[in-house]
C-alpha cells in the first residue's frame, strides 16, 4: 500500500504540469488533455498505484470560463483503498479529448453520453455515436446555452395561439 | 330449454346494425399493454380485482398490437420511444382508439423538456384525454366509459370525428379549487 503523501510526490515527480488539489477528501488533480492518456495510464498500470476501476466519467459546462468544458474523470484504486478524480479542460473551439476506453472499457458508453450531452469528441473512441438522444437530434441537450424548456406552456391567455403552433397528429 | 321456454319465444330482436355492432365492439374493446412510467401502476390496479376493468368487457391486456383495439398510454413518452409508440399504432387493426392517460401523455405534465414529448396527441391521435398525476384508476375507468359513449355514437363506415374528450377529475370530498375573488 502506498500513503498519499508519496502518491503526490510521485505525481508532481513524473507530471509536473498535473495540479494537485483535493476534492471531498480525495485526491484532485487537474490535468492537460495532451497528458491524460499518459497520466491515466500511469495510475492504471503502474502497480503500485493500480487505479484499476473507473467510476466515473462525465462533462461538466462552465459557460462563460476559459476553458468552457470539462471532463472529470473518478478512478479507485482497491488495493491502496484510494480514490482519485481527473478534471480535464476542454475548449469549446475544439472539444476534442482523447478517449480513454483503450484503457477502461466502461469509459465507452460514458463518453458516448458525454459526447451526447455535451459535444465533446472523444478521439480514438470505437465508436462515437449519441447514446440517449435519437441519432437526428440536432445540437447537445446539457449545455448551458440550450433552452431549459421544450414548449410554451398553455394558459388560458395564450392557448390559443399555442394549440394552433403545437404539431398535432393528423390521422 | 331453459329461459326462452319459460320467456315465451325471443327468437327475433329488432335493432339497428349499428347497434349491435358498436355494442360489441364496446364490450370487447381490448386495450394494448403501454405501460410507459407510474401511471403503469394504476393501470394495473384498475385492472386488478379491486376496481376489476373486466366489468367492462376488457381483462385482456394484449402485448401484441394486433390483437388490441385500444391503446393507453400511460405514462411520460420519451423522443426516443416516439418512433415505437406510432409503429405500434400503425400496426393496430382498425377500428382502433387512443386513451392518453395522465398529465404527461395528455400534453408532457412536468416534463416541458427536450427528452419527452410534450403529448402523445403529437404521435397518435387521440380520443379522451384522462387527466391526473397519476389519475386514479375510477378516472381512468371513467375516460373508457366516455370512450365507450363516444363508440356507440359512431356510425358504421366513418369514425368518429367529433373533438377530444376530456376528463377532468378534481376530487370531490377535499372541494374544487376556487378562484379567489
Amino acid at each position: 500500500m502506498i500513503d498519499r503523501a508519496t502518491l503526490v510526490q510521485r505525481i508532481q515527480q513524473q507530471f509536473p504540469s498535473v495540479i494537485v488539489g483535493e476534492e471531498s477528501g480525495d485526491l484532485a488533480l487537474t490535468v492537460g488533455r495532451i497528458h491524460l492518456l499518459e497520466v491515466a495510464g500511469t495510475l492504471r498500470d503502474d502497480p503500485e498505484l493500480a487505479f484499476t476501476f473507473l467510476n466515473n466519467l462525465c462533462g461538466v459546462d462552465y459557460l462563460g470560463r476559459e476553458p468552457r468544458f470539462e471532463v472529470v474523470i473518478h478512478l479507485t484504486s482497491m488495493i491502496n483503498r484510494m480514490r482519485i478524480v481527473l478534471h480535464v479542460g476542454v475548449p469549446e473551439n475544439d472539444p476534442t479529448i482523447p478517449s480513454l476506453a483503450r484503457l477502461f472499457p466502461t469509459a465507452n458508453f460514458q463518453e458516448r453520453e458525454t459526447y451526447d450531452m455535451f459535444g465533446i469528441i472523444f478521439t480514438g473512441h470505437p465508436r462515437l455515436e449519441r447514446i440517449l438522444m435519437p441519432e437526428d437530434w440536432m445540437g447537445h441537450p446539457q449545455r448551458k446555452d440550450v433552452p431549459l424548456g421544450y414548449e410554451e406552456v398553455a394558459f388560458t391567455h395564450n392557448e390559443d395561439w399555442v394549440y394552433a403552433n403545437k404539431p398535432f397528429a393528423k390521422e | 330449454m331453459g329461459l326462452e321456454e319459460k320467456a315465451g319465444d325471443l327468437g327475433v330482436v329488432t335493432t339497428t346494425l349499428e347497434g349491435v355492432v358498436n355494442w360489441g365492439r364496446t364490450n370487447a374493446m381490448w386495450p394494448m399493454l403501454f405501460g410507459l412510467a407510474c401511471c403503469a401502476i394504476e393501470m394495473m390496479g384498475a385492472q386488478a380485482s379491486n376496481y376489476d376493468m373486466s366489468r367492462f368487457g376488457m381483462e385482456l391486456m394484449r402485448a401484441s398490437p394486433r390483437q388490441a383495439d385500444l391503446m393507453i398510454v400511460a405514462g411520460r413518452v420519451s423522443r426516443k420511444m416516439a418512433p415505437v409508440l406510432r409503429r405500434l399504432y400503425d400496426q393496430m387493426p382498425e377500428p382502433k382508439w387512443v386513451v392518453a392517460m395522465g398529465d404527461c401523455a395528455s400534453c408532457g405534465g412536468v416534463y416541458n423538456n427536450y427528452a419527452v414529448v410534450q403529448g402523445v396527441d403529437e404521435i397518435v391521435p387521440v380520443d379522451v384525454y384522462v387527466a391526473g398525476c397519476p389519475p386514479r384508476p375510477e378516472a381512468l375507468i371513467d375516460g373508457i366509459l366516455q370512450l365507450h359513449r363516444k363508440v356507440r355514437g359512431e356510425k358504421i363506415g366513418q369514425r368518429a370525428e367529433d373533438a377530444p374528450i376530456r376528463v377532468d377529475h378534481l376530487p370531490q370530498d377535499r372541494g374544487a379549487l376556487k378562484p379567489l375573488s
